[in-house]
């Protein structure tokens, strides 16, 4: 296999929100990196960190949140040490972004046709009529059905579905070099859903963008993810390729919560639980933040904050357990 | 052999659209469906949103009035019920929501959220309510000290914990659950329904579940209905419709479901259902999945098929190939 250049690198990452309750400790040194035409995923239950990771990246986080401290590479520059407005650019052109809830970003009083064209407009300066036949060409690339027609409807006339399409088109005339997906799919059908996963996954081979692909749901991870990291508690626990991670998982949280999904191999039989529930992120578990519901918890867990070490080549796990050579740091 | 607890007969729900004068048109949101739920059983519901399972549920439940057809609870009709009969079925039925923030009042204390349904219907009141309501939380897993809150002091897990003592407290045989897990993390919804399934076997109740999570309906249901555009399209154990799959929609549903082996990643992806359900308003003729349907034949956009068993009670709403 020859060399994989990285895109983006995520270096000990610490994103914190001061709020009148006390400080959440949101990130707590996440790292990770995306190579280039990777689709990387980050999964994780709600809470985590997989949110303000997103936007941590996209220098978007919301008050009272600040980044604390660590780096976040794109093409080795650190957009933390970036303007505003130098910001702003990149998220025009080479980062894009789409979410759960297609109606945050479609502005309600312009046609759907419009706001798709409008970077082409205002950014690439191309000719009104120009610009709108080319959004209408991106939209039916995205499957919307009767994209001509469709094109000069308002985001309420749309479905659900629908709207998640115009949205991808719209993240698609930049041509980014990195897409952020943050749970589009979590709120379609399981048929919507797939759809989009398979049309997320077409045009990333044909722009060859790279794609960090935020999710709660391990089954879409398995079927859509080159790679993946677990988040617990603002920290990634495990780092791997998806298939080491659906054979061989070894962070106690990921071997439980994979142990917890229902398949067709649990029915009716009793679901394993993991004891205890996820913390709240102002005064954390000291140590590894698992440690008070993990079964292997030992002395140690309560006390030192568990490096990244590598178990496997390419597989890394943040637990005392693991103790390998080789130091994640 | 198991009795029934319920049977919908050839149950319609339309719900009419009108201008100011007269009904202009309407939802076809439940249409000829019959169906049976045996006592002490668990009937998932699945089907893509907006092809009439909460429609169907709330029928079920007399909470809308059907369009036609009937509803037998124990074999006595409840759409031509008596008063007497309708407090009775009330008392002995319950529905659990997806959102427990919006079923359960938010100015109320939890004693009088789960205790409510104890007064109305006359069960306990005052001390003996408190302790009822007590005994109630104990059983979803909560504590005393859970009595004097209110709804937003708990997290999303245990406010479905006390939706489900609420629905509990008037010891119902049958509890609707219309995607009560589906808001849920997955380390939350393993309590839940190992809950879930606890309390059945304790109290003897009988559920329908209705979930667009196809791996959770197959865990927690012994037989399953598949919907589609109101109408019942495939109807069977479950081993029936997971393992053996016969009509287009299950099939379809079943393939876009995603699986948590990545080696299944690029399985037959032309299987993949396509397109979206069409509106209910002026739903398709025939069989209402044709225009969507990989297999489609000469008959299905005039013929309606009707739901016939295949094998073993197996019943599948598709012409023969
Ligand atoms: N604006 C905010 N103010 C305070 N805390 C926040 C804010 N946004 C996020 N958080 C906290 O940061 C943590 C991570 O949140 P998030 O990234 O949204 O989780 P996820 O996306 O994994 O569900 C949570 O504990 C959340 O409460
Ligand atoms: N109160 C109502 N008035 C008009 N139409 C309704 C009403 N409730 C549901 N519908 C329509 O009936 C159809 C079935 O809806 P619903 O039973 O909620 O489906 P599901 O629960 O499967 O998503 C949909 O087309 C929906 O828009
Ligand atoms: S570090 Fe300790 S507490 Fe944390 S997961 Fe590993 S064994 Fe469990
Ligand atoms: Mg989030
Ligand atoms: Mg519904």
């Amino acid at each position: 296999m020859e060399a994989k250049e990285d895109l983006l690198v995520v270096d000990r990452l610490k994103t914190q929100f001061f709020t009148y309750g006390g400080v959440v400790e949101a990130l707590d040194e996440v790292s990770f990196e995306i190579e280039k035409g990777e689709i990387f995923g980050l999964v994780g239950e709600s809470g985590c960190g997989k949110s303000v990771t997103a936007t941590s990246i996209l220098g978007l986080v919301s008050k009272p949140g600040r980044v604390i401290s660590g780096r976040i590479l794109l093409d080795g520059e650190d957009l933390l040490r970036k303007s505003e407005r130098e910001m702003n650019s990149i998220r025009g052109s080479r980062i894009a972004m789409i979410f759960q809830d297609p109606t945050s970003s479609l502005n309600p009083l312009f046609r759907i046709g419009y706001q798709v064209a409008e970077p082409y407009i205002h950014h690439q300066r191309r000719a009104k009529r120009k610009a709108l036949s080319d959004a209408t060409g991106i939209l039916a690339k995205t499957g919307l059905p009767d994209a001509d027609e469709k094109a000069r409807n308002y985001p309420h006339e749309l479905s659900g579905g629908m709207r998640q399409r115009a949205m991808i088109a719209m993240s698609l005339t930049c041509e980014p070099d990195l897409l952020i997906a943050d749970e589009p799919t979590t709120n379609l059908d399981v048929t919507i859903g797939r759809q989009i996963l398979d049309l997320v996954k077409d045009l990333q081979r044909e722009f060859g963008a790279s794609v960090l692909w935020i999710t709660h749901d391990m089954a879409v991870v398995a079927q859509m993810c080159d790679r993946v990291g677990v988040m617990y508690a603002g920290s990634i626990v495990e780092k791997t390729d998806v298939r080491t991670l659906f054979r061989n998982a070894k962070h106690p949280y990921t071997e439980r919560l994979l142990r917890a999904i229902p398949s067709a191999a649990t029915s009716s039989d009793r679901l394993e639980e993991i004891p205890g529930s996820v913390p709240r992120l102002i005064h954390p578990p000291t140590g590894c933040r698992f440690h008070p519901r993990c079964d292997y918890a030992a002395p140690v867990c309560s006390e030192t904050k568990p490096l990244e070490r590598e178990v496997d080549p390419g597989h890394w796990v943040a637990c005392h357990r693991f103790s390998g050579p080789k130091d994640g740091t | 052999m198991t009795t029934a607890l319920f049977e919908c007969r050839n149950l319609t729900k339309f719900f009419p659209i009108r201008n100011l004068f007269r009904e202009t048109a309407r939802v076809h949101a439940v249409e000829d469906v019959n169906l049976t739920i045996p006592e002490g059983g668990t009937v998932g519901l699945v089907g893509e949103s907006g092809c009439g399972k909460t429609t169907l549920a709330r029928t079920i439940l007399l909470l809308i009035e059907p369009t036609s057809g009937q509803v037998l609870f124990r074999g006595e009709d409840m759409v031509t019920r008596t008063k007497r009969q309708l407090r009775q079925f009330r008392r002995e039925t319950a529905i659990v929501f997806q959102d427990p923030y919006s079923s359960l009042d938010p100015r109320m204390l939890i004693a009088d959220v789960v205790g409510e349904p104890l007064v109305i219907h006359r069960v306990a009141f005052g001390e003996d309510r408190d302790d009822a309501v007590l005994a109630l939380l104990e059983r979803v897993g909560l504590k005393a000290e859970h009595m004097y809150r209110y709804p937003h002091e708990f997290s999303g897990g245990q406010r479905q914990r006390l939706a489900i003592a609420r629905a509990l407290a008037a010891d119902p045989k049958f509890i609707l659950l219309d995607e009560a897990t589906s808001a849920l993390d997955v380390s939350v919804q393993a309590k839940i329904l190992n809950m879930l399934n606890g309390l059945k076997a304790d109290l003897g109740l009988t559920y329908m579940f209705i979930s667009h999570d196809l791996s959770v309906v197959r865990h927690l249901s012994d037989h399953i209905g598949v919907m589609y555009l109101g109408r019942m399209v495939e109807y069977g154990t479950r081993e029936q419709v997971f393992d053996a799959p016969t009509h287009p929609y299950t099939r379809g549903l079943l393939a876009a479901a995603p699986s948590l082996d990545p080696d299944d990643r690029d399985r037959a992806r032309e299987v993949v259902l396509q397109g979206e359900v069409p509106s209910a308003v002026e739903p398709p003729s025939g069989c209402r999945f044709h225009p969507r349907c990989p297999v489609c034949k000469a008959q299905c956009d005039s013929e309606r098929p009707a739901l016939v068993d295949v094998g073993d009670g197996h019943l599948v709403a598709c012409f023969p190939a």
